[in-house]
């Protein structure tokens, strides 16, 4: 594990945690969109992984942890409110859901 | 005078060779005995015409299957359709490289070898391809992928019986999946270590000094663990009583409805490959591994004979998951997830809880 | 050795990721994360964190994802449309703004003069677990369980059918 590589995982986050947000800007489907932030919080990891190693410490890896957990928590609860939703409106597009606009 | 490194990469491939052309001669293999088995249970006398005793039939099964034609229906998904018996047979193969399938066989040293292969005597080679520090962790994570298989299945195959059975059965594989991966934690406390190796050597006669041959094994003294992991490996392998996937004459065929030929044979291939697996991981876990019941058993004639013990423990595992399925009728599935979920969890958490003060207050392990 | 493995990996986590994004299909969205976050485990691993790197085969592959897919059968989603009018627009702005983004973040990280470290680096269950339960974190992890039982509790109060 050279320190170029260790640099060049570092892009990848960066780059991953950018196609995620792109995601989430520009897909319709609110599931789609859930799936885009769970990439952000992947390439968030993958940064945490990288210091960890960077910095032989292993308070990181707690780190991603902790960030596995709560992603699960946050995916079950994010789904269980997509599902209520369709059955309310039958639709799944972030863009039918402006009741609160303006 | 090879390197290192292809020395482990020659020997690697030689295990890798070795298991899986093995595991795969056992799979058709167990299709024939499975089938004479039961039939012999139902008093009657199963596939006996093709060869000796029958012993053709897999054969004669298998260029059937590859003769078929290959029917995919039209509004199914191709990717999703050809790609889930693909994903089936990958996560049943990877997890058969973590698994130990016997002792270490140290070679005998030998003077006749030529220079390039003089490396190979007086070696031992553990009969594990990959021995992994986090190894009963990687099992876990394989059998969670292992859904993925049956998921794409069922939705691929655009027919609704399939995909209710897809549902279904993902449903019932991760739900029991909990309960295996629980049923473990009792074992890994008591042997101290995730590694499979370890596990086996925590097994061997004499534990805590005082308890001799056969009463070291997990099997006895994690005994609930033992029954929780053996119900929930019925259930994650789809074997009766807990086939409601497969539910022959329910469901049609389940999820795999729309398959033939060699993807059937595969998805096939991967559920006897599973239930190998499973009942291995079982020898290595509960059942002592290698060890003999009673230490005078273990070497005969001054050979190590563990490798014999090993497979006649597993031989008789997979006799049991037989006689099963020749005995007991098919759980209805919301009793299946009721078990599954209102039993066998409650079940393995408070053994965990037990095993844990157990270790704490008395030091075991 | 290890160099040919993480570029690979590299690249098959990105054009998975560009994937995601890309499909019009959300179950090929799911097939394509699943894909992603396998790779993302393996460079885990290279990165010297087997721990990690069998946690996120566990949880996010294995259970996260199959949830993921589930909502979406059960959900039964087609095809997605394009967006049209004012969404092309929002189209060219999301663009830009992760541009300026990366070009942001990326300007810092070159800076950076990352070297793996030199002490000995034990990542294993038992190392990981060590640091878990000291005062420091045990707190959190406790708070998390407590979590992770209001979002099971809270999951199912959402999605139930009402009587």
């Amino acid at each position: 594990m050279s320190a170029e590589m260790l640099q060049h995982a570092l892009y990848l986050s960066l780059a991953l945690f950018a196609i995620g947000a792109l995601g989430v800007f520009l897909r319709r489907n609110v599931i789609t969109v859930l799936m885009c932030i769970e990439l952000m919080l992947n390439a968030a990891n993958l940064a945490f992984v990288v210091f960890s190693r960077a910095w032989g410490s292993l308070s990181g890896q707690v780190f991603v942890f902790f960030v596995l957990t709560v992603a699960a928590a946050e995916a079950a609860v994010g789904l269980a409110i997509v599902i209520a939703w369709q059955r309310h409106r039958d639709t799944l597009d972030v863009d039918a859901f402006d009741s609160m606009k303006g | 005078m090879m390197p290192e490194f292809w020395q482990q990469l020659a020997i690697s491939a030689a295990l890798i060779a070795a298991i899986v052309g093995t595991l795969l001669g056992l799979f058709s293999f167990m299709t024939w005995v499975e089938r004479r088995l039961l039939a012999f249970m139902q008093f009657r006398l199963g596939p006996n015409r093709a060869g000796p005793l029958g012993l053709f039939q897999p054969i004669a099964d298998g260029i059937k299957l590859f003769f078929k034609e290959e029917l995919i229906p039209a509004q199914a998904n191709r990717w999703a359709f050809l790609g889930a018996p693909v994903v089936a047979m990958t996560t049943a193969l990877a997890s058969i490289a973590v698994l130990p399938y016997g002792p270490p066989i140290t070679l005998p040293q030998v003077t006749w070898l030529p220079k390039w292969l003089a490396w190979l005597s007086g070696r031992t080679i553990p009969l594990q391809i990959a021995d992994l520090d986090v190894g009963v962790l990687y099992l876990f994570a394989v059998a969670s992928l292992g859904v993925y298989g049956i998921v794409l299945a069922g939705w691929g195959a655009n027919n609704k019986y399939a995909l209710m059975g897809g549902l279904r059965s993902s449903a019932q594989l991760f739900s029991y999946e909990l309960a295996l991966g629980l049923s473990w934690v009792g074992v890994i406390l008591l042997a101290g270590s995730l590694r499979i190796p370890d596990i086996v050597a925590s097994q061997a006669s004499g534990r805590w000094g005082v308890l001799p041959g056969l009463l070291s094994w997990n099997c006895f003294v994690q005994f609930p663990a033992f029954v929780v992991y053996l119900l929930a490996a019925t259930a994650e392998v789809n074997r009766i009583p807990f086939d409601v996937a497969e539910a022959e004459a329910e469901l049609v065929a389940g999820f795999h409805t729309e398959y033939g030929s060699m993807k059937f044979a595969l998805i096939q291939m991967a559920e006897y490959v599973n239930m190998i697996t499973v009942s291995v991981l079982a020898t290595n876990l509960f059942l002592g591994g290698w060890f003999a019941p009673l230490s005078v058993l273990q070497r005969v004639l001054g050979i190590d004979v563990g490798l014999l013990w090993f497979v006649a423990k597993v031989a008789g595992l997979l006799f049991c998951f037989i006689w099963l399925r020749g005995t007991l009728p098919r759980v209805r599935y919301d009793q299946l997830m009721r078990f599954g979920w209102l039993v066998l969890i409650p079940v393995a958490v408070v053994w965990i809880l037990i095993t844990a003060a157990a270790v704490v207050l008395l030091g075991a392990g | 050795m290890d160099a040919i493995l993480f570029y690979c990996l590299a690249a098959l986590t990105l054009v998975s990721a560009v994937l995601v994004v890309a499909q019009r299909h959300p179950i090929g969205s799911a097939l394509a994360l699943i894909a992603t976050l396998s790779a993302l485990s393996g460079i885990f691993g290279l990165l010297g964190s087997p721990f990690i790197a069998v946690l996120q085969l566990v949880v996010y592959a294995g259970a996260i994802m199959v949830l993921f897919l589930f909502v979406l059968m059960l959900v039964n989603v087609r095809r997605e449309e394009e967006r049209s009018g004012t969404g092309r627009r929002l189209r060219w702005t999301a663009l830009g703004v992760c541009a300026l983004f990366v070009a942001q973040v990326g300007a810092v990280l070159t800076r950076l003069e990352l070297a793996p470290s030199a002490t000995p680096f034990a990542a294993g269950p038992r190392d990981v677990a060590r640091l878990l339960f000291r005062p420091e974190y045990l707190y959190a992890f406790e708070a998390t369980s407590v979590l992770i039982l209001a979002a099971l509790v809270g999951a199912i109060a959402l999605a139930r059918k009402e009587p």
